[in-house]
């Protein structure tokens, strides 16, 4: 194909790709190192309230945005600020002072710190499930009877199609209060518990949750596989006297690697983003995650003001993230790509 | 099979019971929220499973079905479901033009989902109730079934704007993504220069990029947009903060790196000698593509298509920060829910918005379940 002729196939959507996504990178990055406040100016204000004989009036100087004439809104200015949004993020300043007082748990009050944490421990506690759940599912549907494979599979895909907020919030209607879960359980166990009023009980959720969304995905995929695997190899090892596990483990397995790689790195990219189960559990009192303190940041307050620059810093934050959990699997393709060249 | 395979009992009753406790959890939350919804909010968040199921406060409300409206109505919506799949494709195929079938599905699907609507929440009821009240004890209610919550969702809280919000922002992520998408796609997938390889690591970048980066990008642009513009499209320039045309454009973005791999990997299973054959008999590449190409593509497109839908459909974060209130889509809208929730009713309201929410993807998953699973084999297994 010609170069000329690839461009125009491909043109249109490396535009919007460059519009949407490479521009606001850029504007990102960029606003992470500025500030935009309103102009202030401070004002002598003169207020008279009634009272007998003679009004009570008293001044005081007030400090009050300034409004544009023309347009009627207020003035801004932008300022290059440097490191100062990532410090503010970052707070590093009590970060060291609760490591020089060895109360290590203080980072973790601190709201990037706490993030940092929860998203990392999401991700590689789901991981492993995520992958084993859907191996056993898989395996599990590949044994049972031809008729019922079809009624599984549409039964499984209903987790993994559910719009994720739905979907967590369908859990959490199971055990908010007295839900029927959470009331089935305390009569098991005779005590009262309440799900949503600690952050373990609300994390152990989260990844119940995502396990649940994820693992038909997982599922799907090794049955594909499966349905693969050579059947010359698997009798070859039944003769050579390999029992059920040791076929599991040393033929099936790595036959179906290839796949355990990308959901692997699949599930590293959606999980690093998790957001959705924050706002479905309601859980940001006691358990956020990075995307979800950008998203907070970028909501107005109460004043209807955005915290940009702030949203901006802790945005590239999360990149560097990104950049890491990318590195290998990028290296790797590579090296597959310089190899299929020569 | 072998005698050498052939399990061992035990194995396949463990298997199959895994598999059952499998089924159970995968549908129990998203039937238990269906079964609450149709119930006042004290059965709803009964203690007991029992009376969540059958519902004594809904039925004490006078609220209820009877043994001859269970009876009926099943074998109501058996017919209704089996002329669907019987009858309905025929009629579609009849009546719809040449060259527009894809329209005519959506008109037929439309079409059907009203008088359905009709027939089953504004005919029946007053038949079964005409029913009900000469049968004598067969005609008492035995199971609490309410659907206020779900006239309170649609037609007191307006929920039907949010839906069509919803229609609008997918039906153009979907039409634009995949327009934009099968260009590139195919133009990748008959081009292996290093070229086309960067553009593919980029675009497997930019799909793992959080959202909310983007967002945080995007922001401060919108909601300045129109003193931005001022200069070139003079008073005309729009606010794009709010607007759904914007959050189409931003949503086909965010898509674009999925859609054209997945585009890509289908484009390369069609051989590449069609369009060569179509380029010996001298057309040019574009003439290859839209000739020889479209035709044999479609099941890759409706595939990613799917997907596109989910994005548009599924979407919370994007839609929660780009639109205002007035053109808010259906699922931050239910959000909202959660600020006034206060009260038990407000909860189940909540609940049957989620269930109608949850309602499309159920009848997608039902009819499209086999290219869905095509379309999540076809990244991996075929690399």
């Amino acid at each position: 194909m010609k170069f000329k002729t690839f461009v125009w196939f491909v043109g249109p959507s490396l535009f919007m790709m460059l519009l949407f996504i490479a521009a606001p990178l850029i504007s990102v990055f960029i606003q992470s190192f500025q500030i935009t406040q309103p102009v202030m100016q401070q004002i002598e204000v003169e207020t008279c309230t009634p009272g007998f004989l003679t009004q009570t009036c008293t001044t005081e100087v007030k400090t009050v945005p300034i409004i544009d004439e023309e347009t009627g809104k207020t003035q801004t200015t932008t300022a290059w600020v440097g490191f100062q949004s990532y410090k503010n993020v970052l707070q590093m300043d009590k970060v060291w002072a609760a490591v020089g007082s060895g109360n290590f748990s203080d980072i973790l009050q601190i709201d990037f710190w706490k993030a940092l944490r929860f998203t990392l421990m999401f991700t590689l506690v789901t991981l492993p499930l995520v992958v084993g759940v859907g191996l056993m599912i898989a395996l599990a549907v590949n044994n049972a009877a031809k008729s019922l494979r079809g009624p599984v599979i549409f039964i499984s895909l209903l987790p993994f199609i559910i719009t994720p907020v739905i979907g967590s919030l369908s859990i959490y209607w199971l055990f908010v209060g007295d839900g029927i879960l959470t009331a089935t359980l305390e009569r098991w166990t005779g005590q009262d518990i309440a799900m949503f009023a600690q952050a373990w009980t609300i994390e152990l959720l989260m990844y119940f949750y995502r396990v649940w969304h994820v693992a038909p995905f997982a599922f799907v995929i090794f049955y594909a596989g499966l349905q693969t695997v050579n059947m010359d190899t698997l009798e070859s090892a039944i003769i050579d006297g390999a029992s059920r596990f040791e076929r599991l483990r040393y033929v099936i397995i790595p036959h179906l690697m290839p796949l355990i790689i990308f959901i692997a790195l699949i599930h590293l990219m959606d999980c690093y983003r998790v957001f959705d189960e924050i706002i479905g559990f309601r859980s940001q009192a006691h358990v956020i995650s990075l995307q979800w303190l950008t998203f907070d940041f970028l909501t107005p307050d109460d004043a209807g003001n955005r915290a940009i620059s702030r949203a901006a810093a802790s945005a590239m934050l999360t990149m560097i993230g990104i950049v890491f959990l990318l590195i290998l699997p990028l290296r790797r393709t590579w090296r597959d790509h310089k190899g299929g060249a020569h | 099979m072998s005698k050498a395979t052939a399990q061992p009992l035990s194995l396949k009753i463990f298997s199959g019971a895994f598999l059952a406790f499998w089924c159970l959890i995968a549908a129990f939350p998203i039937v238990w929220i269906a079964v609450m919804s149709v119930k006042s909010p004290r059965d709803a968040f009964a203690a007991s499973a029992w009376d969540v199921i059958t519902g004594p406060a809904t039925r004490a409300a006078g609220n209820g079905l009877s043994l001859i409206d269970i009876v009926l109505g099943l074998a109501g919506l058996y017919f209704a479901v089996r002329w669907a799949f019987t009858r309905l494709p025929g009629l579609v195929e009849q009546f719809s033009p040449p060259g527009f079938i894809v329209l005519g599905w959506l008109v037929g699907a439309a079409a059907y989902g009203l008088l359905f609507v009709l027939i089953f929440f504004g005919v029946l009821p007053y038949v079964f109730g005409a029913l009900n009240a000469i049968a004598g004890p067969l005609g008492a209610p035995i199971l609490g079934l309410t659907t206020e919550h779900y006239v309170a969702v649609w037609v007191e809280n307006q929920f039907y704007r949010n839906f069509m919000n919803s229609m609008i922002v997918t039906a153009g992520v979907v039409t634009v993504s995949l327009t934009v998408g099968t260009l590139a796609g195919y133009g990748l997938a008959r081009s292996g220069s290093d070229l086309a390889f960067w553009l593919l690591i980029i675009a497997l970048v930019f799909r793992a990029l959080p959202h909310s980066v983007l967002v945080a990008g995007y922001l401060p642009w919108f909601i300045n947009s129109a003193e931005i513009l001022r200069p070139i499209l003079g008073d005309l320039s729009p606010t794009l903060y709010g607007q759904p045309w914007a959050i189409i454009a931003v949503l086909v973005a965010i898509n674009q790196p999925f859609t054209i791999w997945m585009l890509r990997s289908f484009f390369q299973n069609i051989p590449a000698e069609l369009d060569e054959a179509a380029r010996v008999d001298g057309c040019s590449h574009f003439q290859a593509f839209r000739r020889v190409i479209m035709p044999v593509m479609w099941p890759g497109v409706i595939t990613t298509g799917l997907f596109s839908f989910l994005l548009g459909y599924n979407d919370f974060l994007v839609t929660a920060l780009l639109l205002d209130a007035q053109n808010q889509t259906m699922v931050p809208a239910i959000a909202g829910y959660f600020n006034r929730e206060t009260t038990t009713t407000d909860q189940v309201e909540a609940v049957a918005a989620a269930v109608s929410i949850t309602a499309p993807l159920f009848l997608l998953v039902m009819v499209f379940q086999r290219q869905i699973v095509s379309g999540l084999t076809a990244g991996a297994v075929k690399g």
